[in-house]
């Protein structure tokens, strides 16, 4: 089966081991996820004011091009590229003043009124395929891995386009579940990772990921898995400030789901670029027993 | 763009240059015969009457004009004469090159020979294949908002916005290839408001993909040497010693290629490979 799917701009820069192992997982799970032809930016972020009609063009035109192409569903992989582009739909769903003026100015040849319904894979995961057939696909259950799910915002705000309960998600625990993990619940797994605040304030990027990874790591958890690229820069990078800070302070790994679905369907680990990753996700993969000791995952740029 | 606009009054017949229109009256009376119809444009908002069938650039120095800049090869393909026209009735701009375009009645034109572009300076020899080297000399690439108005300025027919979503992605090797008609005309950078300079940064990612991603050509270094080791040297110092009439023999009776031949054709005689 065939899904269009937006991958964005950073997985195909910084995130390469956020879309690689997605779309082998899907492959091997009978799906293909079929990359949309000359998408654009997806507008990076969603804009509040209300008459900031320049900054949807951009999600909108990607989705008038995915109805064009006969698609009724589009796949994002990326936590902001799904709200941005789903918030931008909504638009041109419910505010027929502000749909006319964009199918106007964007010229595309087609009326859109929001037709093209925007998910996220683990959505796919859920409701195509469901956690129990998942579970049945995994030939290398992540047992003993105590991962911690962060939702950070954009799967779950604001509510019109969440793709779980917003105040008690539980759709990537359930994930990691299916794969033979053990989810660790805490209470900051969807406090805000500092977002783009801290291009303008860098000097924060450590006490936005203090208190997440403090109370994911006295609930027990050895890693944090996540679904955006941004939650994986801010964590990453508030782990080092911290260190630096804070003689004795051990890093996390930082996982993308995609990576741990990837290593449980028994692909090869290199589909993963572990390499990519900050701090050393291999050396607990290896603990785990679930990286093999010899695999030597070469590093790019150290 | 350099005018200068003379005051004389275009006459009413030929198509011709007005140095060359002869005085005589028999001459004229044979150019009536061929008297091309007039059509009204306007050049910068004057009304001028042209022979209908003359390009934009042509018609502008019928009017009068003469042209220092804003005019290159005249064949379409320097990008000096980049054009924005209107019609009548329509609210939207059109785009060509003033050497290409004939002129339509009532097309109010105004001419973009130049665009103050920010274009980055770079020492290409240091640069790699990486799309951050695009993304750090161009960083205004990402206020791109995806209007693409640059596309519909194109007079190439380019996807501009496309190319620059490409870069977006860091795939150099795709702008490379979907801007690969572009000629510098800037008129996509004139329509936008992100102030991107889009034809600047395609001629970098260009230059990128045709030096450091698309394959070296191995067999072009090994014939090189060969001929800085001197292997040539004799058959071309007997060349330059045979006589004219030798050498006309020897050309008509060479022995080419057929049409078709495959790739391990070879000549009969293979003392020159």
């Amino acid at each position: 089966m065939s899904l269009a799917y937006y991958p964005g701009c950073t997985l195909k820069t910084k995130a390469k081991n956020l879309e690689q192992p997605a779309v082998a997982s899907m492959q091997a799970l009978g799906f293909k996820l079929d990359e949309v032809p000359r998408w654009n930016c997806c507008g990076a972020v969603y804009s509040l004011a209300d008459d900031d009609l320049m900054h949807q063009v951009a999600p909108v035109r990607n989705l008038i091009r995915v109805k064009k192409q006969g698609a009724t569903r589009l796949v994002t992989l990326c936590a902001f590229c799904l709200n941005t582009l789903k918030r931008a739909n909504l638009v041109m769903k419910e505010d027929v003043e502000k749909r006319d003026a964009l199918n106007d100015f964007i010229d595309e040849g087609i009326h859109y009124g929001g037709e093209v319904k925007v998910v996220h894979l683990l959505e796919v995961l859920r409701d195509d395929i469901g956690w129990g057939a998942l579970s049945q696909k995994v030939r290398l259950p992540l047992r003993g891995l105590k991962a911690a799910p962060y939702y950070g915002c954009t799967l779950l705000r604001p509510r019109e386009v969440a793709i779980d309960n917003v105040e008690n998600p539980t759709v990537l625990g359930d994930f990691l579940k299916a794969l033979g993990a053990s989810p660790v619940d805490f209470p900051e797994s969807t406090k805000c990772c500092g977002s783009y605040q801290t291009v303008s304030s860098p000097g924060d990027i450590a006490e936005y990921a203090r208190p997440i990874l403090s109370s994911a790591s006295s609930h027990g958890a050895e890693a944090l898995v996540v679904t955006c690229p941004l939650c994986d820069y801010n964590l990453a990078r508030g782990q080092k400030e911290l260190a630096k800070k804070q003689s004795g302070f051990r890093e996390m790994p930082v996982f993308y789901f995609t990576q741990l679905l990837a290593l449980a369907l028994g692909l090869d680990p290199k589909v993963c670029h572990f390499e990519l990753n900050h701090g050393s996700p291999e050396l607990l993969l290896r603990e785990k027993k679930l990286l093999s000791q010899v695999e030597s995952v070469s590093r790019i740029g150290g | 763009m350099s005018t200068k606009q003379t005051k004389k009054k275009p006459a009413a017949t030929a198509a011709k240059p007005r140095a060359k229109r002869p005085a005589a009256k028999t001459a004229v009376k044979e150019e009536k015969k061929i008297a091309a119809r007039l059509i009204p444009i306007y050049i910068m908002g004057k009304r001028y009457e042209v022979p209908e069938g003359l390009t934009i650039m042509k018609a502008m120095e019928y009017a009068g004009y003469i042209l220092i800049r804003g005019c290159g090869c005249r064949g379409g393909t320097c990008g000096a004469c980049g054009t924005f026209y209107r019609k009548p009735g329509d609210y939207k701009l059109q785009v060509a090159l003033a050497c290409q375009k004939t002129v339509e009645p009532d097309m109010y034109i105004a001419q973009i020979p130049f665009f103050p572009a920010n274009r980055a300076v770079y020492e290409f020899a240091g640069l790699t294949a990486a799309p951050e080297e695009v993304f750090k000399l161009y960083p205004e690439l990402f206020r791109c908002v995806g209007c693409n108005s640059c596309t519909k300025a194109c007079p190439q027919g380019i996807e501009v916005m496309d190319t620059v979503s490409a870069l977006f992605h860091g795939n150099v090797a795709e702008a490379a290839q979907l801007s690969f008609d572009c000629i510098q005309c800037g008129l996509c950078t004139s329509r936008c408001f992100g102030e991107l300079a889009q034809y600047h940064m395609f001629q970098l990612a260009r230059r990128i993909y045709g030096a450091r991603i698309v394959p070296r050509a191995e067999h072009l270094t090994e014939i090189v040497k060969a001929v800085n080791e001197g292997k040539y040297d004799r058959m071309l110092d007997q060349l330059k010693r045979t006589k004219e009439d030798e050498l006309k023999k020897l050309y008509q009776e060479r022995e080419v290629e057929p049409m078709g031949a495959g790739e391990d054709w070879k000549p009969k005689d293979t003392t020159y490979l």
